[in-house]
């Protein structure tokens, strides 16, 4: 059996997925930042496959992808850094608790 | 000519102005007004060398040998602004009879107000910035006679203007001196509109703004125009009123009269100076220097005699009827420029009779004497409103007993501005009158009435102030010295004072002697004047009768003036307030324009152009209160609105493209 672009891109949709629902129902911000990562890795691996089937002979793909991880990295230092901070400031992450950035 | 002298002949009062202007304040009031009264000495000095270089050298630069024609010469010119291959803005020095007179006119006069301000503003708070302004004033105004174009003309204009203004309203403090200086400023401005234009049409036609070409080949000017009319006049007729109307705003002439006597509300000095001797008759020397154009458009030339004389005679009457000696002396300025204005109205070209240039070479005659006596009358009433401490007639009387020296000087002026034989007023009067008469016989009897009554006007003050009746002195400086003021009894100014005083009286009776016609005249030839006897003696005739009807009335107290005031009462009540021009001139500006026009304006710019404006934001901002709920805070709410938006874009895509 040959393995068709569909067999990554459903592990990959899969991925997404749950990547979105665990952002819009865990309260743990921890637990959303992992969740967001769950969505970039999985748009990164879209990018690889996308450029190994329908490219090969170029390498846009490869380097979007790199571009992603780094982003992801650089993002994930920020993000924890603020939810250090709040942890500071209410000694908890709940992300109901920071609910101030309002109208 | 060497170019050293004329440019610090500008440089050094434009210097004085900054220097007095910046580190005036750091100086004592002594140190301000000796500085300012050296650098305008100096000026003073260079300028009667250059104007007597160019009257007396005879070098080929001024005076053509051959013919003994007086040349006009410039002395240097810097182009300053090119806007096109011929039309450039240029900044230069000319020297001709006529602007050689004024570099002695005004720095005489300017150098004796300064010696004279160092008594009378004596102790006056802001002493070296009125040392400022005069430098400042005495700079622009020379830059206007030696302007060898009409645009640096018209800058200098201004100039005069701005340091007009700033005088006038150098008693800050005071609402009346405030009101008056934007009078004045407004009024003027609103005239120099007309001159702007005037100067726009004239150089849109003949290319370029130069005096000289212009001047020595009137004729091009007219070719030029090639035949060009518009509403009936030829365009070079337009032109030259309108650029007369700058010279109505400037010299008053009716009916922009009304911001002088109003500028009296400046300090007397400052009067002597610009109201008086120098920056009102700016308006005639702008059409002497273009006399050469006025001389081909007689509609012009009519015009200007037309404004003259009605402006000499209203001026002559209303200056019978005031109270305040400044404003009599304001409207008496006014009748004496008006002179000079008819003076050269009537010098038309048709004058078979008689040279064509009498007009001219009188009207500056005029010019001349009347700027010596008129500045010190002026500098008397200042004398007797220092001693006095009004601007009233009602507050003087007698004061030849206390004030002699200011007493014999002013009755010197009021001798020569009422035409008396020998001094300076009888001379240049006589010409213009024999000028009138040899145009026509109306202008003539017209201006003889009008200066029978200058005779009158003047003695009527010269009686009230000097003779009539003594009010007690005595009873006043007990009354100030009760109140723990200073106060003494009428005396004489201080030295500073004085000098001026003796100085321009001598001035006053020898000026008619000079024999103005071999310096100054329309082409530059020599013009021998002669006295003509029959107008002489006509005019000199009811001049003593109308000093001898004065003095009936007014040299003792007595009720013939009351009496005859009650007897043409509406007369009287009229021209005490000077014919209601202004209140005609409010009533236009209130009820009209403001009302009529400005109002509406306003109304639409309050709500039309601003609702609009303001409907934007209040939209804007209602519809940002309407859905600021979405800004809740809660991040995966944000989550699941940007979602839901995704798929929906999702859908209509997909649905667009199946």
């Amino acid at each position: 059996m040959d393995i068709t672009i569909l067999c990554y891109l459903i592990p990959a949709l899969v991925m997404f997925c749950c990547g979105v629902y665990g952002f819009m129902t865990r309260r743990n911000m921890i637990a959303m930042l992992i969740s967001l990562e769950l969505m970039l890795n999985a748009v990164d691996l879209n990018f690889v496959l996308f450029n190994r089937y329908l490219y090969p002979g170029s390498n846009e793909g490869w380097f979007f992808t790199l571009f992603g991880i780094a982003i992801a990295a650089a993002e994930t230092a920020l993000a924890i850094a603020i939810i250090v901070n709040l942890f500071h400031a209410s000694k908890n992450i709940d992300v109901r608790d920071v609910a101030h950035m309002k109208h | 000519m060497e170019i050293t002298l004329p440019v610090i002949i500008l440089a050094l009062p434009l210097f004085m102005f900054l220097l007095l202007g910046l580190t005036g304040m750091k100086m004592s009031h002594k140190a301000a007004g000796w500085l300012g009264c050296l650098g305008m000495g100096t000026v003073l000095v260079l300028s009667y060398i250059t104007a007597f270089t160019y009257y007396f050298s005879g070098s080929a630069d001024f005076i053509d040998p051959a013919t003994h024609t007086r040349l006009q010469y410039i002395v240097f010119e810097q182009t300053w602004l090119q806007f096109t291959p011929n039309l450039a803005i240029k900044l230069g020095f000319l020297l001709d009879p006529i602007s050689a007179m004024m570099l002695i006119v005004i720095p005489t006069i300017s150098f004796l107000v300064h010696v004279y301000s160092l008594g009378y503003m004596e102790g006056e708070k802001g002493f070296q910035r009125y040392y400022a302004f005069l430098s400042l004033f005495t700079f622009s105004m020379l830059g206007l006679v030696v302007a060898t174009n009409i645009f640096q003309m018209y800058i200098f204009w201004e100039l005069v203007g701005a340091s007009s203004f700033l005088l006038i309203g150098f008693f800050y403090t005071l609402p009346s001196a405030i009101s008056a200086c934007k009078k004045a400023f407004i009024v003027t401005r609103f005239a120099d509109l007309g001159f702007l234009i005037g100067i726009l049409v004239l150089s849109f036609y003949t290319q370029q703004l130069d005096f000289l070409p212009m001047t020595q080949n009137p004729q091009g000017v007219l070719a030029s125009m090639g035949g060009a009319t518009f509403m009936g006049a030829s365009v070079l007729t337009w032109a030259l009123v309108l650029i007369f109307t700058g010279g109505m705003g400037k010299s008053a002439m009716l009916p922009l009269h009304i911001w002088l006597p109003d500028a009296m509300e400046g300090p007397t000095p400052v009067s002597a100076l610009i109201h008086a001797a120098t920056m009102v008759v700016a308006g005639v020397y702008l059409v002497a220097r273009l006399f050469p154009l006025y001389m081909l458009e007689d509609a012009a030339l009519t015009f200007v005699t037309v404004v003259g004389a009605a402006t000499a005679f209203y001026a002559a009457v209303v200056a019978c009827t005031q109270i305040d000696i400044k404003r009599i002396l304001a409207f008496s300025t006014i009748s004496q420029i008006a002179f000079m204005m008819v003076s050269l109205g009537v010098a038309s070209r048709h004058n078979v009779a008689i040279h064509e240039g009498l007009g001219y070479m009188a009207s500056m005659f005029h010019l001349f004497t009347h700027a010596m006596f008129k500045a010190l009358l002026f500098l008397g009433a200042g004398a007797l409103i220092h001693a006095v401490h009004s601007n009233n007639y009602t507050a003087m009387g007698g004061l030849r007993k206390y004030m002699p020296i200011t007493h014999w000087t002013f009755l010197i002026g009021c001798l020569a501005i009422a035409g008396i034989f020998p001094f300076a007023g009888f001379f240049s009067k006589d010409e213009i009158l024999t000028a009138c008469f040899a145009n026509h016989w109306f202008w003539g009897v017209w201006m003889m009435m009008v200066a029978a009554m200058t005779a009158f006007y003047m003695f009527r003050m010269y009686f009230l102030v000097f003779w009539w009746d003594e009010p007690d002195y005595a009873a006043k400086v007990k009354e100030a010295e009760a109140h723990g003021h200073h106060a003494a009894m009428p005396h004489d100014g201080p030295l500073p004072m004085s000098l001026p005083l003796l100085i321009l009286a001598a001035v006053s009776t020898v000026a008619g002697f000079i024999s103005f016609g071999e310096f100054v005249t329309f082409d530059g030839h020599e013009y021998h004047i002669h006295i003509d006897l029959t107008v002489a003696s006509c005019s000199m005739g009811i001049a003593i009768l109308s000093i001898c009807f004065a003095g009936w009335l007014y040299m003792k107290k007595n009720d013939k003036p009351t009496r005859m005031a009650d007897s043409c009462r509406w007369l009287w009540t009229a021209a005490l307030h000077r014919f209601y021009w202004d209140e005609i001139y409010l009533f236009v500006t209130r009820r009209i324009i403001f009302d009529g026009i400005c109002k509406p304006i306003a109304w639409f710019d309050r709500h039309i152009i601003d609702g609009t404006m303001d409907g934007f934001a209040y939209v804007t901002n209602a519809a940002s209160n309407a859905i600021k709920g979405l800004q809740s805070g809660k991040v995966q709410l944000y989550l699941l609105w940007y979602l839901a938006g995704a798929v929906l874009l999702g859908a209509i895509t997909a649905i667009c493209l199946l």
